[in-house]
């Protein structure tokens, strides 16, 4: 179909955002190197707010594979981790992220000049809420670097949170505290926990809000922007700063919807919702293929990941397991769907793309009839198109175009 | 003279040009390996079905190019994916509700429209050869055949060997394995086309009416045969199965010049 010169407007507090993201990974190096603070390696959706509060600054692993996704890193590392047992069928986060250890290298690098290695870690928490690859993976590091390891074991297949799933994490968060405490070198000050988990829920309350401004028609922001954007929101929240770039964020948002603007230019003939991961290598390229079809993609499953609504500092231990209970990602397909639904109804979408990763069953729901059922269910047309969150050798770039540029044609077709 | 319009799908295996009248009709057509150089076998293609249709360049109103190369096509006005003009072309021939299957050279696809011709969906094939065009070729190579003559000897299979296997790599050990097995050449081909179908049929589910179309099906009739036991009623076929796409984007080419967008 026709394609237009493609224009996507960039928002200016991806600077505070790109800011934010160097100062932490300085913060982070001068840590690891003068060892005057310790380092608590965490996943994206981890007890976070427990570390802090102990004074250890967080590093999160996943991040720095999303980052090996971005600079297209991750197939070449990739097999340095199969060979050593880690099959190429598991994540690619994992894998990309092992192998890059192996070969000692790290895009940190190269995006942050001085830095020149990942951080040392003191201990390493985890969370299964993300998915089992977690705990293998910091399994294999906690061997490699000599750190202890904890961890807490999530629920899964959630339809409705009940006490009886918050207490069980409730109890795995307040069991890591002594052994924790110990790696610290000092005690949990709870008054510091609660005015952590008030900063965290601050930070989840303007993340919301600035997600939710892409129910604006045009749009002020695309899925692709979001996940560029969303970096304080997974390795910052519990901070000030978080809060303050997303106050910038959110009055720019707020700034272009009163204007009419729109995140791409030339408007949105067309409003997508992204299910599933994004293709870290191929964010340009889709952004671009999209914006040049006149569809915006809007909105996500991915990007919610981290809201939380329920953290309530009054009650830090029950309102975090509360929260990381919550999640999308572990919830049941009955919840999902009438969760799909609310979004698709409130972001006003016209079609959703289901990405199936081909390493990311947990976070691929188009692989137990979940499209099917929406789109009779909702008349919202599906696609859905195979790809990896890493591994861009299981892609192919042309089926991706051929099926999207054929989805939006059958959307506007039925507009005919 | 009135203008003409033309449609050019160039796919991975094989470029297709189609030239209508305004009244959707086909004058002229071609179909010619893609090679390397997809510019130039598309203007050799265009050559052809113009003297074909005893038409010269000065007659084309507007041309749509679809397929792989559709960006390589310099004569061509726009572009459509294959999936819409497959749509058009198969619609132009069986104006109801279908599902329409399209094997090619290199993917398959399964596109479903509503009884105003209205694409209510469409499913690609993975990032992989199996069940396509690709696949035929790797097999008859394996088994030493021409490719002209699976159709043939499919027909003479008499017990039929079964592929177990997904994959295109893994089909072929299967294959010289069924040979060391002392199994008949045609049984193993006739095995093969039904794993053609196998592929097929659990991409998605088939409404009533089923149209299919492409290079496999026009050069081994038999797979529809095949697919007609499977399914347990007759397939639709158009008179020339690998020209739907192309004759789809000339269709797109007519709708362009009605909107006035020339």
């Amino acid at each position: 179909m026709a394609e237009r010169e493609v224009v996507l407007r960039r928002l200016k507090t991806a600077r505070d955002v790109g800011k934010f993201m160097a100062d932490y990974y300085y913060e982070l190096d001068e840590a690891s190197k003068s060892a005057k603070r310790k380092i608590a390696w965490c996943t994206s959706v981890g007890p976070a707010e427990i570390l802090r509060s102990m004074g250890f600054l967080t590093y999160f692993p996943e991040t720095h594979s999303a980052m090996l996704g971005a600079s297209r890193m991750a197939a070449d590392l990739i097999p340095s981790a199969n060979a050593v047992g880690y099959s190429p069928e598991i994540c690619s986060y994992l894998t990309a992220d092992i192998g890059a250890c192996i070969q000692g290298v790290t895009p940190l690098a190269k995006a942050f000049p001085g830095i020149e290695r990942i951080p040392r870690a003191d201990v390493l928490v985890y969370n299964t809420n993300q998915c089992r690859d977690v705990q293998d993976w910091f399994s294999w590091y906690a061997k490699r670097l000599h750190a202890p390891l904890l961890g807490i074991e999530t629920h899964r297949g959630v339809r409705k949170v009940t006490e009886a799933h918050v207490s069980s994490i409730a109890a795995q968060m307040e069991n890591m505290v002594e052994p924790l405490e110990r790696i610290a070198g000092r005690r949990l000050d709870m008054d510091e926990l609660k005015n952590g988990v008030a900063l965290a829920r601050q930070c989840s309350d303007l993340w919301e809000k600035c997600l939710g401004a892409a129910a604006a028609a045009p749009s002020p922001l695309t899925f692709f922007d979001s996940v560029t954007l969303m970096g304080p929101a997974v390795v910052g929240r519990g901070t000030q700063a978080a809060i303050d770039v997303y106050r910038l964020l959110l009055e720019e948002l707020n700034e272009r919807i009163e204007q009419g603007v729109g995140a791409i230019e030339g408007g949105e003939r067309h409003r997508i919702f992204w299910e599933g991961m994004p293709v870290w290598g191929r964010l340009s390229m889709h952004s671009r293929l999209f914006a040049g079809l006149g569809a915006a993609v809007i909105a996500s499953t991915y990007c919610s990941s981290w809201i939380f609504n329920a953290l309530d500092p009054a009650k830090p231990f029950e309102s975090m397991a509360r929260a990381y209970t919550e999640l999308f990602v572990v919830r049941s397909d009955e919840y999902k769907e009438q969760y799909i639904k609310e979004k698709l109804d409130f972001f006003k979408c016209d079609g959703i793309i289901y990405h199936d990763a081909k390493t990311c069953p947990n976070n691929s729901n188009s692989r137990y009839g979940m499209p099917q059922r929406l789109q009779v269910e909702t008349g919202v047309p599906a696609l859905i198109i195979n790809g990896d969150l890493n591994d861009l050798r299981l892609i192919s770039d042309e089926q991706t175009k051929t099926n999207v540029e054929a989805f939006i044609e059958q959307l506007e077709e039925s507009r005919e | 003279m009135s203008s003409i319009y033309v449609g050019v799908d160039v796919g991975a295996s094989r470029t297709k040009v189609a030239v209508l009248d305004g009244d959707r009709n086909l004058l002229g057509y071609a179909v010619k390996k893609s090679g390397v150089d997809f510019s130039a076998t598309a203007a050799d293609c265009l050559r052809q079905s113009l003297e074909m249709a005893g038409r010269r360049d000065a007659d084309i109103a507007y041309s749509v190019s679809t397929g792989y190369g559709r960006s390589n096509v310099a004569y061509a006005g726009e572009t459509k994916t294959e999936i819409g003009c497959h749509a058009r072309g198969c619609y132009l021939y069986f104006p109801k509700a279908i599902t329409i299957i399209d094997i090619g050279g290199q993917d398959n696809k399964i596109i479903k429209l509503d009884a105003q011709g209205r694409r209510t969906g469409f499913k690609m094939n993975r990032k992989c050869a199996a069940g396509t065009g690709a696949f035929l070729e790797e097999m008859a190579s394996r088994l030493d055949i021409a490719l002209d003559d699976m159709d043939t000897l499919a027909r003479q299979s008499t017990d039929m060997v079964r592929l177990g296997s997904f994959c295109t790599v893994f089909s072929a050990t299967e294959v010289l394995e069924n040979i060391r097995n002392g199994k008949k050449v045609a049984d193993i081909v006739k095995g093969v086309f039904f794993s053609v179908i196998q592929r097929i049929l659990e991409m998605d589910s088939l409404s009533e009416n089923v149209v299919m179309t492409g290079g496999v099906v026009a050069n081994n009739p038999y797979i529809v045969t095949m697919t007609e036991e499977q399914i347990g009623r007759k397939v639709l076929v158009a008179e020339h199965p690998q020209l739907t796409g192309a004759i789809g984007a000339a269709i797109y080419a007519i709708e362009a010049a009605r909107r006035g967008i020339l």
